[in-house]
């Protein structure tokens, strides 16, 4: 792993002015260290059937590529053309205005110009000029044509795997052109020769092995979640019940895996459980279908469907009547505008999600019976089903991360921020441009969030820092709420660079916080610990 | 570079109307066969791109949402930011078609110390909308030389944009705003470092074939005027397949070339931006995911993986002594 600089240095490194060499010869890239993910190993890419499995290293010279991979790629190339209008029309129509080209976060932080979305998109649109048009094979470079080589195939690693499919750039741009369909077919075609990264696939190995990215076997998914019972208990006095593959249920629950024991993703499981247990709601979770998130979604089309079609078939097995998803980013992705056309219809036994203590039908979920976690908590909040102490996060002044894939892929922007301001007395947004549809990217999103990538981690989550910064000065904002997994994984790391005095937590940990349990109530025991097993109040102060 | 060779196109089609139909008087080349040619040209090419997008399926509804999606009752929702329905969605795009809704978001990211900073910034927007607003407000004022009798609201369009009353004939406001406009959008792609960057030759040459279709026809009208009685006989006789090639001054011919060569080059190049933005599944998709099920597309196939028997199995002994119930209907459906 490469050595940090400081944050001030890395903050004086940053010069967007580009180079004066075109960009077309620029090539092959060069491969700084912190700025690559480690490719995927041979035994991973044997056990999922994926092509070209070797030991090699992007600083080598030589990438071991089959000898025909540039027919291998143009093969691939005029595959996707046919099957996705997204690809085929983004790589027409780009008039090269610019106006994406401050818009990416790795860009932004790192002034690699080609991370310019419009560039990104310019590394593909270049080769299918090149090696497919007229014009292209005609004027060369002139019609912005090369003919792909392995130097071009290296630079497409480096910079497909230096997007986070935030699609951000997709909101600024004048035709919806999205550098995250760009960056999945760019990924997709290097997955035929071979070039991918660990830190994904060996999670989609898990998923389709096992069940979940980390690769936790069932015994051990309840072990972790009957320790977090025990922690609830310690806090609430409460015994609490997590059902698994329990038949006839009402409510699946699926969340990722992450928040079964990283911190703090743990304290926002420790949330769902709390709220399912004061609703004494007829729930389980699964240990087959323990994965709500989805590195397949990083890897192609068809891995994504290979991990979410095991929901609906365990919803199927379990006979439950709807499916309730928790705070995950990229999950939600793939739940909004995936799951159904990928790997439904819904099995039949699924119903419109109906709350079982408001009676609100969820009718905008009555395809996929599928909902928000804090759609749910929303609802039961509006129609005062939950009896919540909002002091008991006094200690926390909150800001919002609106995760990209909700924003962006879904327009989830309310139903959180309306319970954040029902469980927490202090709430502050981040300013305008750098929020809801606009929000920036914690810099390790779409997978790419493994160690040896920290130089671009902290590059790209400048921006989202930089605006935390800004509240953490003006309104001494110090905890960063999300509803994303990869985030309160991330974010903990970026606060610890950039703003130190912030923490990162999931919605639900503060809802949990807040939620004030019937003996409590009663005054039989008083709650004098938060989730993080610390007192209530700042010290000095009296617990209330 | 790109910039150069562009240029060096754009001239050399003077060079080659002025020797043509100027020196060499070889007039019914570029009055007859180029017109229809890059007529024909333009038309059967953008059909063809647009035929060749709608072939494609679209597999996903990957709309780009910029608003509120709509879930609870109480939720304020977003109808253009957001769309829920088909015309929740024709208002989007009618807003992006119309008003450039997206660009008009441009935000410009600063560096200032230790503090990124983003301030609105609706330039591009500006330079882009009066740029194209004026093409359309001129091609519709071009109507008057192929319509007989000249409708009456062409009239008027005439007589506002020249409200101004400089010159004789009165010099038009879109004229100037036009050349305004695309100055700024050729000096931004010269001027910033970024744009300089991604520029290529092929958005160089749109600009100066554009700038030489406008500057011919200011030159034409209020400079070298040339028999307007002539070009409107010419001009009705194109619509009724019998042209009759006028006698004027070549810079009529070099006004027309520049028409052709902008309407030939039209389908192959970045300009087809023109009809593809309807078809863009970011902008032009429903946002309604989760309410409504999307066929998934022809190729698409269900994907095969493991199933909970079949996990089961593996997984059996851990599950026994973990407390975890065993599904029996494993083995019933086996049995079967």
């Amino acid at each position: 792993m490469a050595k940090m600089p400081k944050p001030d240095e890395l903050l004086k490194s940053i010069d967007w002015t580009p180079p004066e060499k075109d960009w077309m010869d620029d090539v092959p890239p060069e491969i700084k260290p912190g700025r690559f993910c480690y490719p995927a190993k041979k035994n991973i890419l044997e056990e999922i059937g994926f092509p070209n499995p070797r030991e090699w290293s992007p600083l080598d010279d030589d990438w071991k590529l089959p000898s025909n991979s540039r027919e291998i790629i143009v093969e691939g190339i005029i595959d996707r053309l046919k099957k996705y209008r997204s690809f085929k029309l983004f790589m027409d129509i780009c008039v090269r205005c610019g106006a994406c080209a401050d818009k990416c976060h790795y860009f932004l932080g790192s002034g690699d110009p080609k991370n310019m979305p419009v560039l990104r998109a310019e590394l593909l649109r270049s080769v299918i000029k090149g090696e497919l048009t007229w014009q292209g094979k005609f004027f060369g470079k002139l019609a912005g044509a090369r003919k792909l080589n392995e130097d071009i195939i290296k630079e497409w690693f480096y910079y497909f795997y230096q997007c986070s499919e935030c699609r951000r750039c997709s909101v600024f741009c004048p035709y919806g052109i999205d550098t995250c369909e760009v960056t999945m077919m760019g990924r997709e075609l290097l997955h035929l020769v071979g070039c991918n990264i660990n830190w994904i696939l060996e999670p989609v190995r898990n998923c389709f092995k096992i069940g979940n990215h980390l690769g936790l076997q069932p015994h051990t998914v309840k072990e972790n979640i009957e320790f977090l019972c025990w922690d609830i208990e310690e806090v609430t006095g409460l015994k609490m019940e997590v059902p698994f593959n329990k038949k006839g249920a009402e409510v699946l629950f699926v969340t990722p895996s992450g928040d079964y024991f990283a911190d703090p993703g743990i304290y926002t499981m420790m949330g769902y459980i709390m709220l399912f247990n004061y609703l004494d709601i007829d729930w389980t979770m699964s240990t087959y279908a323990s994965e709500g998130g989805n590195f397949g979604l990083f890897t192609s089309h068809e891995a994504m469907a290979k991990i979410n079609a095991k929901i609906y078939h365990e919803a199927e097995r379990l006979g439950v009547k709807f499916i309730i998803g928790g705070e995950c980013g990229h999950m939600w992705r793939v739940k909004h505008q995936y799951m159904d056309t990928a790997t439904g219809p819904a099995p039949k036994n699924l119903e419109t999600p109906r709350s079982p203590i408001t009676g609100t039908v969820f009718e905008h979920a009555k395809s996929t019976k599928m909902i928000h976690i804090c759609e749910f908590t929303a609802d039961l909040i509006a129609h005062g089903k939950l009896d919540l102490d909002p002091s008991r996060n006094d200690k926390y002044v909150v800001t919002y991360h609106d995760s990209c894939n909700p924003s962006r892929g879904m327009g989830f922007f309310e139903e959180p921020r309306f319970i954040l301001k029902n469980v927490c007395n202090n709430f502050y947004d981040m300013p305008e441009n750098t929020i809801r549809e606009k929000t920036f990217c914690c810099g390790s999103g779409s997978g790419l969030n493994t160690d040896e990538f920290m130089d671009m981690r902290m590059r790209g989550g400048l921006p989202r820092a930089n605006a935390v910064k800004y509240v953490h000065e003006k309104h001494g904002v110090n905890m960063l709420a999300c509803i994303c997994a990869i985030d309160r994984a991330a974010l903990s790391t970026l606060m610890d660079y950039w703003v130190p005095e912030v923490q990162v937590c999931g919605v639900h940990e503060l809802v949990a916080n807040a939620l004030v349990f019937p003996h409590e109530k009663k005054g039989e025991r008083k709650r004098e610990l938060n989730l993080r097993q610390e007192p209530l109040k700042p010290e000095g102060e009296e617990n209330a | 570079m790109g910039a150069v060779f562009a240029l060096l196109i754009a001239l050399g089609l003077v060079i080659f109307v002025y020797i043509g139909a100027g020196v060499i008087g070889f007039k019914a080349l570029f009055a007859v066969v180029f017109p229809y040619a890059a007529f024909f040209i333009f038309l059967g090419g953008i059909i063809y791109r647009i035929i060749e997008w709608a072939k494609v399926p679209v597999p996903f509804r990957i709309v780009t949402t910029c608003g509120q999606q709509k879930s609870l009752k109480w939720v304020k929702r977003s109808r253009l930011e957001s769309p829920f329905n088909n015309f929740e969605v024709a208002l989007r795009m009618a807003l992006e078609v119309l008003a450039f809704r997206s660009l008009f978001r441009n935000l410009r990211a600063e560096l200032k110390g230790p503090n990124l900073l983003y301030g609105s910034s609706k330039w591009l927007w500006l330079g882009a909308i009066a740029f194209h607003y004026c093409f359309l407000i001129i091609l519709i004022r071009h109507l008057r030389f192929f319509t007989y009798p000249v409708p009456e609201f062409l009239g008027i369009i005439e007589q506002v944009d020249g409200f101004l009353h400089v010159g004789i004939p009165h010099f038009y406001i879109t004229d100037g705003v036009i050349l305004a406009a695309l100055s700024y959008l050729l000096l931004r792609r010269l001027a910033d470092a970024k744009l300089r960057y991604i520029s290529l030759a092929s958005d160089f040459l749109p600009l100066f074939l554009i700038f030489g279709l406008v500057l011919s026809g200011i030159l034409m009208r209020n400079f070298f005027k040339v028999d307007i009685v002539q070009v409107k006989e010419f001009t009705m006789g194109l619509v009724h397949f019998s042209p009759k090639v006028p006698d004027v001054g070549v810079i009529f011919y070099i006004h027309l070339t520049f028409l052709c060569a902008l309407m030939a080059y039209f389908p192959f190049s970045k300009l087809v931006h023109m009809a593809g933005v309807f078809f863009s599944p970011t902008r032009n998709l429903a946002n309604n995911s989760r309410a409504k099920r999307h066929e998934p597309a022809p190729w698409w196939q269900k994907p095969k993986f493991k199933t909970y028997c079949e996990w089961q199995e593996e997984f059996k002994e851990v599950l026994e002594q973990s407390g975890q119930p065993i599904d029996e209907d494993c083995y019933k459906k086996e049995a079967k």
